[in-house]
């Protein structure tokens, strides 16, 4: 399992040890990219089609270097093209209707699709997008995309018997994407599923629909899983028969206190663990996310551990993500140097030897 | 024969122009969320958007109005989260929902607020204020399930306390016709039998606040046997059943234990967009009727079977619509 991870260490990398750095997604938007969609989705607005695909181009450059910039071994395009984690996959996928915004929290909403008739693939979902991003960094690039279980459960179901049929359903359609992106070279794939938490008994679906998305794909192909905000009790240890690579947790919201949920029985995959709080507004110290690293090398040696952010950084201001973002490779960096030079216990053998 | 009493127990989506101005003006982070000292030009906002549901309400046909409790960000959790003696922490997940609110954590104690009676006066002192006006509160086993108690030391000490508190809220109310008592968690996560009978007891200490009618809406599945016992013990006019989630269990309940003298049936499902015919409503209120051979109900109030803030305005009226529809061809029916 999960030998591919070698493939995203960088040429130059300072140390022996390596922790992969990478990001959940999103990322908050340049101000002026908003100022383009909405001119654009204005029906009287000044922009046309291409107007607007200059501008999302433009902004996926941006920030794509801007994750290079901070130092993250494998980046992504902040997901500049696309609105929301569910409607764009929605809008994209034949079978979906919209009917307007609904609340998720506070005053922060989503245009949830329904489902009012079969679902099917009609032209591909992220392919340029990835070519795009990939043409504009030596870095590797990560492709998020949105679990089927939670495309089906985020989604009102009008034309399906139950969310089990419609997530499998969209899982096979999940599947020709990651053929067609891993065609175009993407090897590094995550499949987002926030709404596992939200119904942890459903975990059984989860691993069904992963079953489909992995089918046929090549070993090379590192397959992260995403999940957040939930009781991880409930899903635990089930995901470690998940057909993954890797599997990415938000844990520094509720400062660690889940993560003596994975040390029993033993963590067997890869852990990507959130080292900084994707929804409090200030830049966490190196120091202090040099002590959240450390959270996960009690779980997992260094060579099986990946950091980002708990979750996708899209709703903070932009320096705040970039500042979160730098410290937490600079903290990395260190824990690796501290690793080579001894001076950090690795916990592991404690989890193994108990 | 029964009164038919079309209604929906609340907590309304936002129209889609207050959604905007409100995010503007409050922002998006959960410090930016309702505090309950929110300055004139967010609450202008919420009173013209009160104004907007009460009318698509009124304008549905639904017998019962309520004020659409728009400024619960946290939904139930409000009460608490604008309360002094609660901090707010991290956004914790509502239920099992995509949906999050700011944990409540109790820390000091729970006096009167006055919060819930606020927004009640602005609502029927508006002009044109409905006639029929329906309050909604959160139960207190509910309340009491989604906080975090830091003062009162136990869990019964804190349902007690919750009780107080809402009794307190209710009794500062105005004039309203019902209130509705909004109780997932003694579903979602039944109390053991000691805290069912405080739970029951908890119900009694709301009701007792008001003169209006008192309906306990349950959902998200049916009852415990024994946890629908004690909730029949509390001094309530109706009991409300989630049909769409769990309609056997529901039956059997009623059927085995009895019920109250009126009864709420949530034949409509709130989270859905596909809206039921008024046909199909009409159709199922018939079919608890011939199905509960005992049936002989003062009031029978139909709703959804959730909140509905979960779906999009649209949609919130088409099922206003499906439910007074099926309310008046089952009236023609009978």
């Amino acid at each position: 399992m999960s030998d591919n991870r070698e493939q995203f260490r960088p040429a130059d990398h300072p140390n022996e040890h390596f922790i992969l750095t990478t990001v959940v997604g999103s990322y908050p938007k340049p101000k002026w990219l908003d100022r383009v969609r909405e001119q654009y989705e204005d029906p009287d607005g000044p922009f046309d089609d291409d107007n607007w695909a200059e501008a999302a181009d433009d902004a996926a450059r941006v920030i794509t270097d801007e994750h290079e910039r901070a130092g993250l071994d494998v980046v992504v395009d902040g997901e500049m093209r696309r609105n929301e984690m569910v409607e764009f996959f929605a809008e994209r996928i034949e079978g979906y209707e919209f009917n307007g915004p609904v609340k998720v929290w506070g005053h922060n909403y989503f245009d949830k699709p329904s489902v009012t008739d079969t679902v099917a693939y009609d032209e591909p979902w992220l392919v340029s997008e990835f070519e795009f991003t990939d043409e504009a960094t030596e870095r590797p690039v990560k492709v998020p995309i949105t679990g089927p279980y939670t495309l089906a459960s985020w989604s009102f179901n009008e034309a399906y018997d139950d969310d089990r049929d419609l997530a499998l359903a969209l899982a096979d359609l999940v599947n020709e994407e990651i053929q067609k992106l891993v065609e175009q070279g993407a090897r590094y794939i995550q499949i987002d599923e926030p709404a596992l938490a939200t119904t942890p008994d459903d975990h059984a679906i989860v691993g069904e629909a992963l079953d489909r998305i992995v089918a046929d794909l090549p070993e090379d192909v590192r397959i992260g899983l995403h999940v957040c905000y939930g009781d991880y009790s409930r899903i635990y240890p089930e995901i470690l028969d998940f057909p993954i690579d890797e599997f990415d947790v938000e844990l520094a919201n509720g400062d660690y206190e889940q993560l003596d949920v994975f040390t029993e029985p033993e963590f067997t995959i890869d852990l990507a663990l959130g080292v900084t709080d994707a929804h409090v507004a200030a830049v966490e110290s190196v120091p202090e996310i040099k002590e959240n690293i450390k959270k996960g090398l009690e779980l997992v040696p260094p060579e099986r551990l990946t950091v980002s952010p708990d979750c996708g950084l899209k709703l903070l201001p932009r320096e705040v993500a970039y500042g979160k973002t730098a410290n937490m490779v600079q903290a990395a960096r260190e824990v690796e140097r501290e690793l080579d030079a001894g001076e950090i216990e690795v916990g592991t053998s404690a989890a193994a030897d108990d | 024969m029964t009164e038919l009493v079309a209604t929906t127990p609340g907590v309304l989506p936002l129209p889609d122009w207050a959604k905007d101005r409100l995010g503007s003006l409050k922002g998006h982070q959960k410090e930016d969320l309702v505090d309950g000292d929110e300055g004139a030009e967010i609450t202008d906002v919420y009173d013209e958007a009160r104004a907007a549901v009460a009318d698509w309400q009124t304008t549905a046909g639904l017998h019962r109005v309520g004020e659409g409790q728009l400024r619960w960000d946290d939904m139930l959790a409000h009460p608490l989260c604008v309360h002094d003696a609660v901090e707010t922490r991290g956004i914790v997940r509502y239920y099992d929902n995509n949906n999050f609110y700011r944990e409540p954590v109790v820390s000091g104690e729970l006096t009167f607020d006055g919060d819930l009676a606020d927004d009640l006066d602005a609502f029927v002192e508006m002009e044109n204020a409905p006639e029929s006006v329906q309050a909604v509160v959160p139960g207190p086993y509910s309340l009491a399930d989604l906080a975090t108690d830091e003062f009162y030391g136990d869990e019964a000490a804190f349902l007690d306390a919750i009780a107080n508190f809402l009794a307190g809220e209710v009794r500062a109310f105005p004039e309203v016709e019902t209130v509705f008592v909004l109780e997932p968690s003694l579903v979602t996560a039944p109390p053991d039998d000691d805290l069912a009978e405080r739970a029951s007891e908890a119900l009694d200490s709301v009701a007792d606040a008001t003169s209006a009618d008192v309906v306990v809406q349950t959902y998200w599945g049916a009852l415990t046997e024994k946890v629908h016992a004690h909730v029949l013990d509390a001094d309530v006019d109706a009991v409300g059943y989630d049909f769409v989630t769990n309609h056997e269990d529901n039956l059997y309940n009623i059927n085995e234990y009895g019920t109250k003298d009126d009864i709420a049936l949530g034949l409509v499902d709130g989270q859905n967009t596909l809206v039921e015919d008024p046909e199909k409503v009409a159709e199922r209120i018939a079919w608890v009727e011939s199905n509960v051979p005992a049936a002989d109900f003062e009031t029978t109030y139909l709703t959804t079977n959730t909140e509905l803030f979960y779906l999009p305005v649209n949609r919130t009226k088409a099922k206003f619509e499906a439910l007074a529809e099926g309310a008046a061809l089952a009236e023609a029916d009978a």
